[in-house]
């Protein structure tokens, strides 16, 4: 019994007596629970038995005995109400879970849901984002589906003994995937250089790694190069030279922008403290940052050229990996940004 | 246009710019870390600086700056630069003009 004191109702509607607790709480376990001492099937005449607990209801006054009954009537009437309540509570908290989940699968699918968590960076950017910016979410997300077909394609292809011809077309999809790419960033810088910059579209872990709107290309040969042995002594000389290179171009980019940022700072900073409105200042800024999308489309002008150039390096075979090794890299950063969205926090 | 063919044939690496022109920076920055030591020419500070401007549009600089020229031969902006350096083609037409080396 898990109620302090009960009470019995009899029923001749339900022909079973239910067993309501004080406290009024409805417990499923209450119906189930019962003693054959407290189950009791209505007789025809209306007496209850057995007799041993209620020897003293017939010692009481005749009204008490109804009123009594009459209060159990009523608690249980309310203690039905309130189950049927929580049950429809339940149904459209179920309802509603659905509902969720199913547009959590469609955002999802338009890569508005990256990382194990929704980004909501987006909003708290900018609000509205333009048509421009949502048609390359949306690309983007489908590039990245993809790029995650190609990679199992590519793997089979190395796998397999069906010959260069084969490695040929996945390196040719491969490189033009990735020009692709390229093409929707360019687009989207002149749509809104800053949420290309920001690297909202990307999962946490790979916007760790961002430079001005993308990889590093010196540091994606880096990682590349070990998984691309063995290498004959001219392809590592060249390798290393483009990397060399690479790195010396990405310096002199990153002390250019360094200097925009400092032009655009001060700039902004211009009369601060002084009267009047700062009108004509954020006018001057506005101008000064349109060089931003040159320095993004000379970043992925980088990118792409030194792809383009690594693969006349390499043969075949070395390409076909290169290429996947860059294509599941990028994918174990997107698991680790899953992975770091869903570690246990400390409770605040 | 002649001040701009006056200037490149003058000197052996040369940086058509505006003072404000980060990406002129950046490649001068390049040159630098090559062991170039460019002339550049800050159109901007030019008087004639508008003729420079339609000059270099006329030539096909979008920019118009940067606009790159060594040896007398019209190079090309950031994109070219950048290309040749990452093929390796940069270096040697530099190398008359790396003291260093």
């Amino acid at each position: 019994m898990n109620s302090t004191s009960t009470q019995f109702v009899p029923s001749r509607r339900m022909g079973i007596y239910e067993m309501v607790g004080v406290s009024g709480n409805f417990k499923e376990n209450d119906y189930l629970d019962s003693s054959p001492s407290m189950i009791f099937e209505d007789t025809s005449d209306g007496t209850v038995g057995p007799s041993n607990k209620y020897d003293h209801v017939a010692r009481k006054p005749a009204d008490k005995v109804l009123r009594r009954l009459a209060q159990n009537r009523e608690a249980a009437r309310k203690s039905r109400l309130r189950k049927k309540a929580y049950v429809q509570k339940l149904e459209s908290s179920k309802l509603r879970l659905i509902e969720l989940t199913q547009e959590l699968q469609r955002a999802r699918r338009q890569g508005l849901y990256k990382g194990g968590e929704l980004d909501y960076g987006l909003q708290g950017y900018s609000g509205i984002t333009s048509p421009g910016i949502a048609t390359f979410e949306t690309g983007y997300g489908q590039w990245v589906e993809e790029q995650n077909r190609q990679v199992v394609e590519l793997r089979k292809a190395l796998q397999s003994s069906n010959g260069v011809t084969e490695l040929q077309f996945f390196v040719n999809s491969g490189m033009r995937h990735y020009l692709d790419l390229f093409n929707m960033k360019a687009a989207a810088a002149k749509a809104d250089v800053f949420y290309l910059m920001s690297g909202m579209w990307k999962t946490s872990a790979e916007r760790y790694f961002s430079w001005i709107g993308g990889f590093r290309p010196s540091e994606l040969l880096k990682v590349l190069i070990p998984h691309l042995e063995p290498l004959s002594d001219e392809q590592r000389w060249e390798v290393n030279n483009l990397r060399q290179s690479c790195q010396q171009a990405e310096d002199a980019l990153s002390q250019g922008m360094d200097k925009l940022h400092q032009i655009i700072a001060e700039t902004v900073c211009d009369g601060l403290l002084d009267e009047g409105n700062y009108l004509p200042q954020l006018a001057a800024a506005m101008e000064k940052l349109e060089p931003l999308v040159r320095f993004v489309n000379q970043a992925d002008h980088l990118r792409r050229e030194t792809l383009q150039l690594i693969s006349r390096i390499l043969d075949i075979h070395q390409a076909a990996r290169g290429l996947l090794a860059l294509g599941e890299y990028f994918q174990r950063l997107r698991a680790l940004s899953s992975l770091w969205a869903s570690r246990p926090r400390e409770p605040a | 246009m002649d001040k701009v063919q006056k200037i490149s044939s003058e000197n052996g690496v040369v940086i058509f710019s505006k003072s404000t022109c980060c990406l002129s920076y950046a490649v001068h920055i390049l040159f630098q870390e090559l062991g170039v030591i460019p002339y550049v020419h800050e159109i901007d500070r030019d008087p004639e600086g508008k003729e420079i401007e339609k000059a270099l549009s006329r030539m096909g600089f979008n920019g118009p700056v940067p606009a790159v020229f060594i040896s007398g031969t019209l190079i090309g902006s950031t994109n070219e630069v950048m290309s040749l350096h990452l093929s390796g083609s940069l270096i040697p037409l530099l190398q008359p003009y790396r003291p260093l080396n």
